[in-house]
Order: structure tokens, then sequence, then C-alpha cells
């Protein structure tokens, strides 16, 4: 009994400690005020005067802070934005390629894996800083085009929000093919070639059996690819430019160059609002499926 | 419905060279002459060379090295222990809390667990170093570890573990001769990835980290951000490579291991 309770108590201590309660001073930093002081925010806690003092003296004001400045409400949107719109663009691009996986020859099957996975095991920042190279105004792809005679002066990617897409595309290319590809992997062929039997065209066939029974895979893809993109930090600041505005990069700034820590934790609680609802629904889409398959 | 239609090779040759181009030519131009990334001046070593000299790079090398073997170690130990809490704990005060904040992590993002986690060091008054970095990147991994572990022990035949005990196995016994070799793969694949987690983590290492303790990719970032050069090529090539021989011999090996496992059954079969 005694073991069991060790047990137990270990790793629960460790994630309190490290989880629980900094979650649980952010919040408190959130309500506080901005203070020329060490740490630079009031009200510190105090034992001698007491909780309810202690309490009497947080408030809502950097919350309302958000909300009147111009700044932050749009670096929400444009993030939710970008989010949006590069999850789409990633399972565009990511639905053909698991589609060919899951149709190629048994044998190759380990190997398309691996070739997807190990991009995924090579460092984010150098994924990322290989684009630097690449679309800069005398980089590889504007030289590209122009040999082609496709253009005739390079065009500005880089520091744009073009290269920010790009950017996320790449890195984030094999969370929406995996589970896209697991799920056409389990679909039974039978049911496409029922389809067209009975008269179905193959992109008829294609719309109203495959994509409905990729759903699954669809879904789990774009939570995968929606709820880390939406906190990005790396990207933005990399690829993007001083107009790309995204709530990574805004509560970095605020913390790290303004030293506005009440603003910056107020900023971080607002975006975990925003993702509980992402995060709810996804967790509820896992489930449903395990369910399914037992 | 193994067909291979154009569209299907099309599709795969294109996917297969947008995710590789980009690093091919960050590969090639790490042997660039000329300290221009994009304009080809012949062939040269000399960016490896200067990378060998460069003490801050290896210094930061160093610290993240010590910093991902300390930290996956002790993440593998916590996981595995929360992992199997949660399995095979049953019912216990909090259990929800318990795996609340086993998933929570997973999906924060990670300037977040940064702030958090900078915002706890501060108010213990904990020096800023080696320690809070590896303090926080067990924190993190180990939840990836432990989903990992999990999905291993949910899988497994739990009579196995009551044949031991029934046999006269203490449960620590039976635990580590009969449960942790049926585990292993998983322990080790949680390893692994929390090694990778820890040697690749930019955004919560610069927070929870001070002036004293810089790890490769805070470093890699402060220089990328004034622009490319080759010496960073030369890095990365150098990171791809060890990723790209760890990854094929990983595969190999699990490979070889199927194949045995096939033939063994198959021997015993026939026996």
């Amino acid at each position: 009994m005694m073991r069991r309770f060790v047990l137990i108590a270990i790793p629960y201590a460790w994630l309190l400690a490290l989880f629980l309660v900094p979650f649980a001073i952010v919040l408190k930093i959130s309500l506080s005020d901005y203070a020329v002081s060490i740490p630079p925010y009031v009200p510190q806690f105090d034992w001698a005067e007491g909780i309810s003092a202690f309490l009497a003296e947080l408030d809502f004001e950097n919350f309302i802070w958000l909300t009147e400045d111009d700044l932050y409400w749009k670096a929400y949107l444009s993030s939710l934005q970008i989010a949006a719109v590069s999850t789409f663009l990633t399972l565009l691009a990511g639905y053909p390629i698991a589609y060919g996986m899951a149709r190629a020859p048994e044998e190759w099957r380990p190997t398309l894996m691996m070739l997807v996975i190990l991009p995924f095991w090579t460092s984010f920042l150098i994924r990322v800083y290989a684009w630097m190279g690449i679309l800069s105004n005398e980089g590889f792809l504007n030289q590209f085009l122009m040999w082609l005679g496709v253009i005739s002066e390079p065009l500005t990617i880089l520091n744009t929000n073009s290269a920010v897409y790009i950017g996320i595309i790449y890195t984030y290319l094999p969370f929406m093919i995996l589970p896209v590809y697991s799920a056409l992997e389990r679909l039974d062929g039978s049911l496409i070639e029922a389809a067209e039997d009975l008269g179905c065209s193959r992109l008829t066939a294609f719309w109203l059996v495959t994509i409905p029974l990729s759903k699954n895979g669809i879904i789990a893809g774009s939570f995968l690819v929606f709820i880390p993109v939406l906190g990005e930090f790396v990207i933005p600041s990399l690829l993007g430019g001083s107009d790309t505005l995204m709530i990574g990069k805004v509560l970095w700034e605020e913390f790290f160059s303004n030293r506005d820590w009440p603003v910056a934790s107020a900023v971080a609680v607002v975006l975990l609002l925003l993702l509980i609802i992402p995060i709810v629904l996804f967790q509820r889409n896992q489930q449903k499926q395990q369910e399914a398959e037992q | 419905m193994n067909r291979m239609t154009w569209f299907n090779a099309v599709s795969l040759t294109l996917g297969f060279a947008f995710l590789y181009i980009p690093m091919v030519i960050l590969v090639i131009f790490s042997f660039n002459e000329s300290k221009l990334v994009t304009v080809w001046a012949g062939f040269s070593t000399k960016w490896y060379g200067e990378l060998l000299q460069n003490d801050a790079f290896l210094n930061a090398a160093w610290v993240t090295l010590k910093v991902a073997v300390f930290s996956s170690t002790m993440a593998t130990v916590l996981g595995t222990i929360a992992a199997y809490v949660l399995v095979r704990g049953g019912r216990f005060m909090g259990r929800t809390l318990f795996s609340g904040m086993i998933y929570a992590p997973l999906v924060m993002p990670e300037v977040i667990t940064g702030l958090s986690l900078l915002l706890l060091f501060i108010g213990i008054g904990l020096d800023r170093g080696v320690l809070t970095i590896v303090l926080a990147h067990t924190t993190f991994s180990m939840c990836y570890v432990s989903v990992v572990v999990s999905s291993r022990l949910v899988s497994f035949d739990r009579s196995l573990e009551e044949a031991a005990l029934d046999l006269g196995c203490s449960p620590a016994e039976a635990f580590r001769l009969v449960t942790l070799p049926i585990i292993a793969p998983a322990v080790i694949s949680g390893w692994l990835l929390a090694f990778t987690l820890s040697l690749d983590d930019l955004v919560i290492a610069s927070f929870t980290s001070g002036p004293s303790a810089t790890t490769l990719p805070i470093k890699i970032f402060s220089a990328v951000r004034l622009g490319v050069s080759p010496e960073i090529n030369a890095l990365s090539t150098i990171m791809i490579s060890i990723v790209t021989v760890g990854v094929i011999t990983a595969s190999l090996v699990t490979k070889h291991q199927v194949a045995r496992q096939k033939r063994e059954e198959q021997a015993a079969v026939r026996a």
C-alpha cells in the first residue's frame, strides 16, 4: 500500500510543482500591476498582510488593456486566421501524399513512412532556417524562376506572410500526412470498386466514399496542425516580416523586450482560453475514434 | 487496390521533393567556398573547419547534450512511472487531475510553458542555468514518454503479470522480470523522443536559461536572426547527418527484429 502511494506521489508531485503551480503563478501575475521593481509587478505576496489584503489588490486591468489596444486583438485574429488558412493548405498538400502512400505497393510503405518521419526528427529550427536561404531576394527560388524566365525581377517573399505559410506547411506536413495515411490505409478498397461498379465515376467515388471514410484522419491531422500553429513563435519571427502579427511573437516581445510581465501573462491566459475549444473538440474526436475501434 | 496511377506517382514525387529539396540545398551550400549562401563559388570544407574552432558553438553543443541526456533520462523514469500508475494504478484520489496534467503539456503552446516555468523559478529564487533547463525539459517530455509507454501498457496481456505474482514474485520482481522487458521498446522510444525534443527546443530553453547556460538552438537562433551564414549550414548538415544515420539504423534494427520474430513464430508453429 505504501509502495503504491509513493509511486503515485512522485510523478503527481512533480507535475503539481512544475506544471500546475507555475500556471497558477501566471494567472496571479496576469491580475497584478506592472511596477518598476524586482520582480516587476505588484502586489507581492506578503504573509503579514494576509490573503484578503493581497486578493483585494488583484484586478482585471491587464485584460481590459488587451481589449483596448488594437495590437492584441489584431494579433489574436491574425493568429487564428494564419492557423486556419495554413491548416487548410497543409491538408491540401498532405492529402495527395497520404493517398499516394496508401496506394503504393505494400513493400514500399515502410520506406515511405520513414521518409515522412525523418524530417520530424530533424531540428525544427534548421528546417525553418533552410527556407531563409531559398526565399530571400537573391535566394534559390528567385534565381530559379528568373532562369526559367517566369519573372524578370526577384519576388519579395521572405519576411512576408507568404513565407510564414510556406514555413508552416513545410514543418507541419508530417503531422497531417500520418493520421490521414493511417485512415486511408485501413480503407477497404472493395468499397470504392463497388461504388465504381454501381456507376460512380472515379472522382465521384473519391468524393462520396474515400473522403468520408478518411474523415477521422482529416480531423485529427487538422487539429495536430492548428493547435500548435496558433501559438507558433519560431516561424513568424524568422520568416515573417514586421507586419506579421502572431500571438506567440507578441507574448515573447512583451516579455523579453518590454519586460511587462503582467501583460505577457494576460496574453498567455487569453491564448490558453482560445485553445481550450479546439483541444476539447480534439479530445472528443479521439475518444469517439477509440470507442469505435473497440 | 494497389494501383500505382500516374496521379499517385506525381503526388508522391512532388510531396517528397517538397520535403527534401530544402534540406538538400542547405547541405550543398554548406560546402560553398563563398561567404554568400546563395551563389556557388566552388567546393570547400572551410566552414566546417571554422565551426570546429568556434568555442561558443562547441560550448553550447556540450550544454545541449548534457541537458538532453539528464532531462530525457529523468523524463523516462518519471514518465514510465506515470504511465504505470495511470494504466495499472486503479482508482485514486485526483486521478482525473493527474491524467489532465499528463495530457495538457502536449498541447500547451511552448511560449506559455516557458513563461510559466520562468515565473516559477524566479518566484522560488532558483538561479537560471543548466538545472532549470533540465527541470523544464523533464516536465514536458515526461508527458510524451508517458503517452508512448501507456499505449504499450494498455495493449499487453495483464495475465502475464498475474502469473508471475501467482508463481511467487513480489510486485517489484514481477515488474522487473515481466513488465519491464515487455514495455522496453516503448521505454526506449520514449527516451529517444524525449532526447530529441530536448535537443530541438528553443522556446522553453530561452525562457528558462540564464547567461551561464546557452544551448545550441538558442545560439543558432540568435545567429540566424541576423541572416543566413555558411557556418550555420555546416552545423545543420552535421545535425541532419546524425539524425539520418540514427533513424535509418533504428528502422533497419526494427525491420531485422520483426523478421526474426516472424521466423521464430513460424518455427514454433511448425514444431
